[in-house]
């Protein structure tokens, strides 16, 4: 008997080791591959730079610690290339997890930006419930949304949200998306309604649902879409990070999975001729 | 009665807001207006009931003994732990009840919130997610076989985008001549990921719109009455 198909699949815990030592190894030795740089991208690094100094900006964390590996590289990035550009960043999260995210970063870059200042070029307004909701209200009436930041201070208080009522004199807005509510609704209100320039991160998983709203109608301009693309808005504005160390990892885990696709390809094949000839006599 | 008024009222706010939507103007917009700020404060209340909810529906199950009912007691305590300390001692730049706690934040570096937070939270929720990518590999081993034309399409696809999406794919194909660039791994991944994947998606999001469109039809006509619960 030639055995089933099931009898000759590999152990999944070699699988697993492999996956481990694949991810682990090129964390620590870096090889270095090159990084080359796709359209939605650029188009994201090309709005950020067109942006006129000064100008207020949304950044919304819709994502939490399970999605960090993917979206906090991003976030990092392009709050560096706001800073570096000199707008003024007003985060707000539609997923409680989210403001530390937002924090997390922000006390990152005080040591690399010393002159921006909480409060005129930064602001945290924390975490608001309601998803679709509430971006279609902070269209309406951003203060009544927001009327204190995240640490319970009054926004009148702060130089930032001065002639800030509704999404009006808002540069553009950046999501950082790992589900609902995030990006779409962003897109359906900010963008759809109120037409404000939008663009945003997601992680690889989802970005195949989001893509579509890259499109002639500039509902979204560009896409930074996984760690990918984080790794390349690190390479557009010159600043290496977390993303662009765990792209080696991602190509060799990405590769032992195609092996093991082969591998599982040529057991099947084989096992079915050597019954089908078994069958036969 | 106790079905018709909900019904009622469903049926009002429901017509009420789509007119908001085609006469802006008053009274429409501002009445619309005014019932958004309701559902935030609503949505707020939410999260209460959520918790409430998750408390009761693990009592439930310790007191049954359901298989594994003693992972629920550490739901429970973990749960209890990360709202009272943050009752006590508040969280990064929010005081508690007991203020900041500086002695803990002396001995630890954190206040006791955000030291959870950033040492044990964060890290059971990447773990988690970081699991998926073990799985997925195994999965695709057993799974990804080229039996059919369609799962033959599939699998080449995949493997394309796969190896587009990461550097190793623009290594190994970053050589050609620019007369063949359009050969180029990430190209080629650039490519599925816009047309062929775009246009697939586009045909789900406008069935899904639809039936978005038909089911809020029937909430709002009274016809779809699941929500009000009972048959």
């Amino acid at each position: 008997m030639a055995g089933t198909r099931k009898d000759k699949q590999l152990d999944r815990r070699w699988i697993f080791l492999l996956i481990f030592m694949g991810v682990a190894i090129p964390l620590i030795f870096t090889i270095g591959f090159p990084i080359e740089t796709t359209e939605n991208v650029r188009l994201v690094n090309e709005m950020i730079d067109k942006t006129t100094k000064g100008s207020k900006v949304i950044m919304s964390f819709d994502y939490d610690p399970a999605s960090k590996p993917e979206l906090h590289p991003m976030g990092m990035a392009i709050m560096n290339h706001c800073f570096e550009k000199g707008l003024r960043v007003i985060v707000v999260a539609l997923w409680p997890m989210g403001v530390q995210m937002a924090e997390e970063i922000f006390s990152d870059l005080t040591e690399k930006y010393p002159q921006v200042i909480y409060g005129e070029d930064y602001i945290n307004l924390g975490y608001k419930a309601g998803g679709i909701v509430t971006i279609q209200a902070m269209g309406s009436n951003f203060r009544e949304v927001f009327p204190k930041d995240m640490n319970g201070n009054e926004i009148d208080d702060f130089p930032i949200l001065r002639g800030v009522e509704d999404f009006s004199n808002i540069g553009f807005i950046f999501s950082l998306s790992a589900g609902d509510p995030g990006i779409k609704q962003w897109v359906q209100v900010a963008h759809d309604k109120y037409g404000v320039p939008l663009s945003g991160g997601v992680t690889g998983v989802s970005a195949p649902a989001i893509l579509p709203y890259v499109n002639e109608q500039k509902q979204l301009n560009g896409l930074l879409a996984g760690l990918k693309a984080a790794a390349e808005y690190e390479f557009l504005i010159e600043t290496p990070g977390t993303a662009t160390s765990g792209m080696d990892a991602q190509s060799i885990a990405h590769l032992i999975i195609i092996v093991f696709i082969a591998i599982g390809n040529i057991t099947y094949w084989t096992t079915r001729k050597k019954v089908k000839r078994e069958g036969e006599k | 009665m106790k079905r018709k008024i909900p019904l009622i009222i469903t049926f009002a706010v429901g017509t009420l807001l789509i007119l908001s939507e085609f006469i802006p103007h008053k009274p429409f917009g501002r009445l619309s207006g005014e019932l958004e700020n309701w559902f935030l404060i609503i949505s707020g209340f939410a999260i209460i009931l959520g918790q409430l909810s998750l408390f009761k529906v693990n009592i439930i199950k310790i007191k049954r003994k359901t298989p594994n009912w003693q992972y629920f007691i550490i739901t429970l305590v973990s749960f209890m732990i990360m709202v009272l300390i943050g009752i006590f001692w508040g969280t990064e730049k929010n005081p508690g009840i007991f203020g900041n706690g500086q002695i803990i934040v002396d001995t630890i570096g954190y206040k006791p919130f955000d030291y959870l937070f950033h040492n044990v939270y964060q890290h059971l929720q990447a773990t988690m997610f970081s699991l998926l990518a073990f799985f997925i590999a195994s999965a695709a081993y057993r799974a990804f076989i080229a039996r059919t034309v369609e799962s033959n399409l599939l699998l080449f696809a995949a493997i394309l985008v796969m190896l587009g999406n990461t550097s190793l794919g623009s290594s190994l194909t970053g050589w050609l001549p620019h007369s063949l660039s359009f050969l180029h791994l990430p190209r080629i991944s650039e490519f599925i990921m816009k047309y062929p994947n775009t246009a697939g998606q586009r045909a789900i999001m406008i069935g899904a719109g639809l039936g978005i469109i038909g089911s809020s039809l029937r909430i709002i006509l009274g016809i779809e009455r699941s929500y009000l619960g009972g048959k």
